[in-house]
Order: structure tokens, then C-alpha cells, then sequence
């Protein structure tokens, strides 16, 4: 190797120089792909017809809008993510991207998406998509999370707008039907991530962060999931009793809610000798019963619309 | 010894100015369809006629007859 490529892995190294992969990392691609389909759900579900194109563009930057916020969260939460093995790979701890990088990034794609999605849509809709990034970075990122055990019930609220936006963008308005579908995901969120937060806690601890297993032990928490599954389970089935639902939602939200509660339930039960015994499990394949119970629901959103098409669906 | 001008750094940075380049392209090709949309409706020959032209009546409604 010559001394110029040895200098130049030296500048490499000190000036993190990023990829164009390492800016889409940024905008945490994997939270963006629930917001996608989230966002399209309520958009396709809502009895106003849009144009394919305007869709696309407004699932497009309510996604952007949800990766600036990311990018955001990355800002203020470096030093957390430096210390979580989960998040230490990350472009900033791993030193590829600088923090005020981030932050410009964040700042500027989100005026963009807002910017976009009021003249793609409708000034509500903006509105709405600026409200949900101050409301996850400056309330859930800036301030509840490192204050607050009860940090994930409020900081859900941001990713549980997406479909709320998606319906405004089409109907220009907000009715039962989107604040039932926004309900159903803050009313998810809390045993979803209590369900991780009972087999990562280690990560948590050790990054000061005030999860509710770190707090209050996980006992309590055990208490909490079981809790909070059971006052989710009125608001799906809620839904089937609006105009986005149907026999179909209601049959698919019965079962569904039917197999979270019994895993709450076995949560409940357990304790952290059974828990450590078997590696967590029970709690494992509640979290992974989780994400298919959200994703599942809106599906079946999807199906009763679509059969709605064809004259089908609905009550 | 060979000099190599070609760095792996410089590979990155193209991979990043192309990636930028990509990404504006198709946000212009974005706000030109966008435009095209709200602006013909969703009527590809509404866009050709002029602004103050009145819209096509429905069948049988209009004309002098």
C-alpha cells in the first residue's frame, strides 16, 4: 500500500465521509415502511377517490416526512445510540455522519415534506404531517423519553397519525374512522414495546434511558402489557363498526385481539425465572404477534374496501 | 509504486453526488407530474385547452341547439 492510501484511509477514517446509503439509514428506511402502509391504508380506505399519482405523492412525503423525524430523533439521540448495541451502528455513533448533519437534514426534509404534501393534498394534511415531526422529536425525543416511563404511551401518538394523514389528505377532514385508526396504533404501541422492553432491558439500563422495565421493574410491566392489551382490544374492534370496517375486519379484529390478550395474559403469568429459563420467549413471540397484529388489521382495512368495489364489504 | 488517484473515498463520494443527482431528478419528474395532474384534472386534454376556454358540455346539453 503507498503512503497516499494510507493517507487517505487516515482522512477516510477522520472525516467519517458517508455514503449516499448512510443519509437513507438516516431516515430509518424500517420505521418508514410501517408509515408507508399505515399512510396508504387511510388514504385508500376513506370514500373520496384520488388520483393514483396525488396517492402516490402524498404516501410519498407523509414517508419523508416520518424519515425526517427520524433523521431528527438520530440528532438528539446520538449519545443514547452510542451506547445501545441495537443502535450503535448507526451513521453518527459509527462516526460516518456528523450530528449537524443529521439535524440539517432532518430540518430541511421535513419544511419539504410539509411544503409538498399541503399543495399534493390539502393545508390540513400539512399541518397534520408538521404537527406529527414536532410531536415525536421535540415531546417523545427531546423530552418524554428521558424523563418519562410513561414515554412510549404518549411518543406513540406520532407514529399513530400516518393513517390519520392519509385519510385527511383524501377527505380534507377528520372523522371517527381516522381518529379509530390513529387510536388503534397508540393504544398498541405501549404493550408492543413493553413486550421488546422485557428481554432488552439490558440496552435500555445501560443507556439511561427510563423505560418502564428500568423504572419499575418487570413486574409492573408485566402488569402494564396485560393492561394496556385489554384497553386496546374496544378500540379494533371499534373500528368494524365504522364505514372502513365490516364482517371481515370484525372476524379478522376478533381473532387477532383474541391471540394478543392470550399473550398478554401468558406474560402476565410468567415470571423472570420462567422468563430467563426458556430465553424469553413467551415475550419474543408476542412482540413478533404484535407487529402481525397491526399489520393484519389494516389488511383487512385494504380487504373491505376492495370488496366495498365490487359491491361487497361493509355493514 | 503506482500513484492511484482512485481512491476508495472518491468511489464513495460519486456513489453519494450520483445518488443526490438520482434523487433531485426525480423530484422534479415528481412536481412535473404533480402539476400535470392538478392541472388537467386527471383529463389529459383539459390541460391543452386555454384557461378561459368554458368546459366541454355534457352531450346533449350543449351547443345552441
Amino acid at each position: 500500500m503507498s503512503d497516499i492510501h494510507a493517507n487517505g484511509d487516515v482522512i477516510g477514517a477522520q472525516t467519517g465521509e458517508a455514503g449516499f446509503g448512510d443519509y437513507v439509514a438516516l431516515l430509518k428506511p424500517r420505521v418508514m415502511s410501517l408509515v408507508v402502509f399505515t399512510a396508504m391504508v387511510g388514504l385508500l380506505v376513506a370514500p373520496v377517490s384520488v388520483h393514483p399519482f396525488v396517492t402516490f405523492t402524498c404516501v410519498l412525503f407523509i414517508a419523508l416526512g416520518g424519515g425526517a423525524s427520524g433523521a431528527l430523533n438520530m440528532w438528539w439521540d446520538a449519545d443514547i445510540d452510542q451506547v445501545m448495541r441495537r443502535t450503535k451502528g448507526r451513521p453518527i455513533p459509527a462516526g460516518r455522519i456528523q450530528r449537524g448533519e443529521a439535524l440539517g437534514l432532518g430540518l430541511a426534509l421535513s419544511g419539504l415534506s410539509v411544503i409538498m404534501l399541503a399543495l399534493a393534498a390539502n393545508i390540513l394534511a400539512g399541518a397534520l404531517l408538521a404537527f406529527t415531526i414536532f410531536f415525536y422529536v421535540v415531546i417523545y425525543s427531546i423530552w418524554l423519553k428521558r424523563s418519562t416511563p410513561q414515554n412510549i404511551v404518549i411518543g406513540g401518538a406520532a407514529g399513530a397519525f400516518p393513517p390519520m394523514i392519509g385519510w385527511v389528505c383524501a377527505t380534507g377532514s377528520i372523522s371517527v374512522e381516522a381518529v379509530l385508526m390513529f387510536l388503534l396504533i397508540f393504544m398498541w404501541t405501549p404493550p408492543h414495546f413493553w413486550a421488546l422492553a422485557l428481554f432488552m432491558n439490558s440496552d435500555y439500563e445501560k443507556a439511561g434511558v427510563p423505560m418502564l422495565t428500568v423504572t419499575h421493574g418487570k413486574r409492573v410491566t408485566r402488569n402494564h402489557v396485560l393492561a394496556y392489551t385489554i384497553a386496546l382490544v374496544p378500540f379494533a374492534l371499534a373500528a368494524g363498526f365504522t364505514s372502513i370496517g365490516g364482517p371481515v375486519y370484525l372476524a379478522v379484529s376478533v381473532l387477532l385481539n383474541a391471540g394478543f390478550l392470550w399473550g398478554a395474559w401468558r406474560i402476565w403469568t410468567r415470571n423472570e425465572i420462567t422468563a430467563e429459563a426458556d430465553g424469553y420467549a413467551t415475550e419474543k413471540a408476542v412482540f413478533k404477534f404484535s407487529l402481525l397484529y397491526l399489520f393484519l388489521h389494516f389488511t383487512a382495512f385494504l380487504v373491505e374496501a376492495a370488496l366495498k368495489s365490487y359491491g361487497l364489504g361493509g355493514w | 509504486m503506482t500513484i492511484r488517484t482512485e481512491h476508495e473515498i472518491h468511489q464513495r463520494r460519486f456513489g453519494r453526488n450520483l445518488g443526490l443527482g438520482l434523487t433531485l431528478v426525480a423530484f422534479v419528474a415528481l412536481v412535473f407530474g404533480l402539476t400535470v395532474v392538478k392541472v388537467t384534472n386527471g383529463d389529459p386534454m383539459r390541460g391543452l385547452m386555454p384557461a378561459h376556454a368554458p368546459a366541454a358540455a355534457p352531450e346533449g346539453q350543449g351547443g345552441n341547439g
